[in-house]
């Protein structure tokens, strides 16, 4: 790999997987704000206005963060990637633009009435504007989504006299079914993040016995979230886009597997080490049949190895892509686990006294983060060597005028701004958790307390 | 359709440095005009509301351009690699200073993040000029449609140019002080008290400047690139842009003399407009002259995307303009008026 290409995909590698750290919280969090805003409006309840307000600081936080890293993504096609956006610029162009016209500007508006505007809007129009920030931060989310999908899976396109790709059928692009099964494992992988990260700050607050009644509120609402994405995360939205690739790309799911040779009843791999050169995994455990029955839904289907195409188009790095699937499948079975236990002691009305599972619950909020950024590393790099797949190389499509030596110039200053921008971020967050929902003054009734499911003799 | 394409970019564009420039040049000016605590909050929240949107309009317009012309995108952002990258952490700064300076209630990091915003917005405002300068100078475009600009060269006019050369530094000049006026004029518009009179003042000041800018500019232009008066030869209904450009400035000083703050900010709108628009007129149909030879043009022709692609795009394009306009009007409706510091409110400005 000559050192331009290197630096140009380690920038965009970088700035991109920094950048998802915030969205998957923000678009995670925007429908738990709006449950608690409309919790808020049903119960006529003060204390999850509270929460609701909390979690609008945390978001805030968090947005102009993944705000002003984004803008960097929209940036680099043209910056770094040029060759991909002449290239395919008149097919992605249209879903990039029209996250700019339909999500930017609704999600913009709508939070700025959300946050600065509590007190001159109506308590229905501020949970409208919640709504609305949720609305246009899951439309930004498809747009993307239906970007990478299509380069993932190219349709509605033709070749143009000068080379270029160009749309032949919008909705071809739009209604793209890959981008359907991506988009929904993705939202439901940042849903999972909202939700771990809600419980995380519940459980610390019940564990140190401070602002306790959010604590709760907080635990409640996310172990009960939890459980239901992390289920919709394998089935049906893992299983279907792993049949997707075994029917589109069937190199890709072959390399994550580390299955070397095509053959009947595939074995799913567990565990081991995969050795490249020799063709091997080292100390494996294995299901057998599993993989051909996940894929092709019968134990004997025949699955395709790596050894059916050429050595050119496997995906460069098979190992590291081998361990980020492998690292997201089993971190989100842990996440079943958790929440089920987790939702389990709450039905028997035990949750809140289980030191051990609050423990858990608060330790547990970095693995989504993890996880989810190890989904979208096994995407793309289960993408390469292409591109756009099947049509464009990797090594093809970045700026040629731009060379290594100012490559690594904007690099180096990526680093350094996103280890302030880091820095900052902590910070910033650990001082709103430190403070905390605000106090609420006047206790509530015993009669309110017991309808929200409180044992009285806490508080 | 190419050149219906090319004028929604241009006005979008338009839109954006209409919009983000008032607050980048309240932000150019607050350090000068805003001393208190108080009154740094006041600015802030006279644009803290909007400014995120106000941005918005820069990917939008990106993002229009991407779409509608490919080669462009491409050709463009990969040869102002240098300025961009900078252009991008100057963004982040700046966004920081705006939006965490209420987290954090010591003394020492407000004055932190009010110079970083401050001095970010100032920079982001000469760049901008700068970038608008290299456009309408031309670039050493390849047979590729490919260029690339280091920062400077010998900061002369020629073949090979750098980004920064004395005409793109006059555009920057130009382009900041349009907007410290623009953005004077906008505060004014919505405070009251020490910070109005302050904010009018410097518009004053400014003024006189930016009519001496303007004119030196547009003979700079002139003197650079001298084809750039083809067009308005060939079609004369053009003139009406520069004069358009002169009459809003005399409104601004009338307007502002008579303290007529509204129809002030209004004139340095249209005054800002009217300029671009001006750049544009000149341009078409070319979209990035090239410093190289008239045949390396890029132009609304060969850069542009695929039929298909930009009928479907008007379709959508449409509608999302139509929301937006609802989102702004609303918006801007919702915090109209001068601003009023909430004490204890729930964000702390």
């Amino acid at each position: 790999m000559n050192s331009a290409l290197l630096v140009h995909r380690l920038q965009f590698a970088f700035t991109v997987t920094y950048h998802y750290l915030f969205p998957q919280l923000t678009m995670g969090l925007a429908p738990l704000i709006v449950i608690l805003k409309t919790l808020a409006l049903k119960t006529k309840d003060e204390r999850y206005d509270a929460a609701a307000r909390f979690w609008a600081k945390i978001f805030g936080i968090n947005f102009v963060i993944g705000v002003v890293t984004g803008i960097p993504m929209e940036f680099q096609f043209g910056t770094n990637w040029s060759h991909f956006s002449r290239f395919a610029g008149g097919v992605i162009g249209q879903t990039l633009a029209m996250e700019g016209l339909f999500a930017f500007f609704l999600e913009s508006t709508f939070l700025g009435l959300f946050l600065y505007g509590e007190k001159r809007l109506s308590k229905g129009l501020h949970w409208f504007s919640a709504l609305m920030v949720f609305l246009g931060s899951w439309m930004s989310g498809y747009f993307i989504i239906a970007t990478d999908a299509w380069m993932q899976h190219p349709v509605g396109y033709e070749r143009a006299a000068n080379g270029s790709l160009q749309l032949t059928s919008f909705w071809a692009l739009i209604l793209n079914p890959w981008a359907w099964w991506q988009y929904a494992h993705n939202m439901s992988g940042a849903v999972i993040t909202g939700t771990f990260v809600m419980t995380a700050v519940g459980a610390f607050y019940l564990l140190s016995e401070k602002h306790v009644e959010q604590g709760r509120i907080f635990v409640r609402v996310g172990v009960i979230v939890a459980l239901f994405v992390s289920l919709l995360q394998i089935v049906p939205t893992g299983d279907a886009q792993g049949r997707m690739l075994a029917r589109n790309q069937p190199v890709t799911l072959a390399a994550m597997e580390a299955l070397w040779d095509t053959q009947p009843g595939a074995p799913l791999v567990i565990l081991g080490q995969p050795d490249v050169a020799a063709q091997k995994i080292d100390n494996p455990l294995v299901i057998p049949k599993m993989l051909s029955f996940l894929t092709w839904r019968s134990w004997g289907a025949e699955v395709k190895g790596l050894n059916s195409v050429p050595k050119e188009d496997w995906p460069e790095n098979i190992p590291l892509l081998y361990y980020t699937y492998h690292i997201m499948v089993g971190l989100g079975t842990i996440f079943i686990a958790v929440s089920a236990v987790a939702t389990f002691l709450l039905w028997r009305r035990k949750l809140y006294q289980a030191r051990w599972m609050m423990w858990v619950l608060l330790l547990m909020f970095p693995f989504p983060y993890i996880a989810n950024t190890a989904g979208w590393m096994t995407a793309e790099t289960g993408r390469q060597p292409w591109l756009v797949y099947g049509l464009l190389r990797t090594m093809d499509g970045y700026s040629k005028m731009v060379s290594a030596g100012n490559g690594w110039f904007s690099f180096l200053g990526f680093l350094g701004m996103y280890t302030v921008l880091s820095v900052l971020f902590l910070f910033l967050v650990r001082r709103e958790i430190e403070q905390g929902p605000e106090p609420v003054l006047p206790p509530l009734p015993v009669e309110a307390i017991e309808m929200l499911d409180i044992p009285v003799e806490v508080r | 359709m190419s050149t219906i394409w090319f004028m929604i970019v241009a006005v979008m564009v338009a839109i954006y440095v209409l919009l983000d420039g008032f607050d980048l040049g309240a932000g150019a000016v607050h350090l000068f005009i805003a001393r208190t605590d108080e009154e740094r909050r006041t600015v802030i929240r006279a644009i803290g509301p909007v400014w995120d949107g106000n941005e918005v309009w820069l990917l939008a317009a990106g993002g229009t351009l991407y779409f509608a012309f490919p080669l462009l995108y491409a050709s463009s952002f990969s040869g102002f690699y240098l300025p961009l990258m900078m252009v991008l952490w100057l963004l982040m700064l700046r966004a920081l200073g705006i939006e965490f300076r209420h987290y954090i209630q010591e003394r020492v990091w407000q004055g932190f993040f009010d110079t970083i915003f401050g001095v970010s917005s100032i920079l982001l405002a000469i760049f901008f000029g700068a970038a608008l300068g290299n456009v309408v100078r031309g670039v050493p475009l390849n047979a590729d449609g490919y260029f690339f600009e280091p920062l400077w060269t010998n900061w002369r006019v020629g073949a090979q140019n750098g980004i920064l050369d004395w005409y793109t530094v006059i555009c920057g000049v130009v382009a900041l002080v349009t907007l410290v006026v623009h953005g004077s004029l906008y505060l004014a518009n919505k405070t009251d008290g020490p910070l109005n009179f302050r904010a009018r003042k410097v518009a004053s000041w400014f003024w006189p400047v930016q009519v001496l800018l303007t004119i030196l500019s547009l003979i700079a232009t002139v003197f650079v690139v001298p084809h750039v008066l083809e067009n308005y030869r060939k079609w004369p209904i053009g003139y009406v842009v520069p004069a358009l450009v002169i009459g809003s400035l005399a409104y601004m000083y009338f307007a502002h003399s008579r303290r007529n703050e509204k129809g002030a900010f209004l004139a340095s709108c249209t005054y800002i407009v009217g300029m671009l628009v001006g750049a544009a007129f000149a341009l078409y149909p070319n979209v990035l002259p090239a410093s190289t030879g008239p045949e390396f043009s890029l132009t609304i022709y060969n850069t542009a995307a695929g039929a298909h692609g930009l009928g479907v795009g008007f379709v959508w394009w449409t509608i999302g303009m139509m929301l937006a306009a609802v989102y702004f009007v609303f918006l801007y409706r919702m915090f109209r008026g001068k601003v009023q510091l909430e004490e204890g409110s729930e964000h702390g400005y």
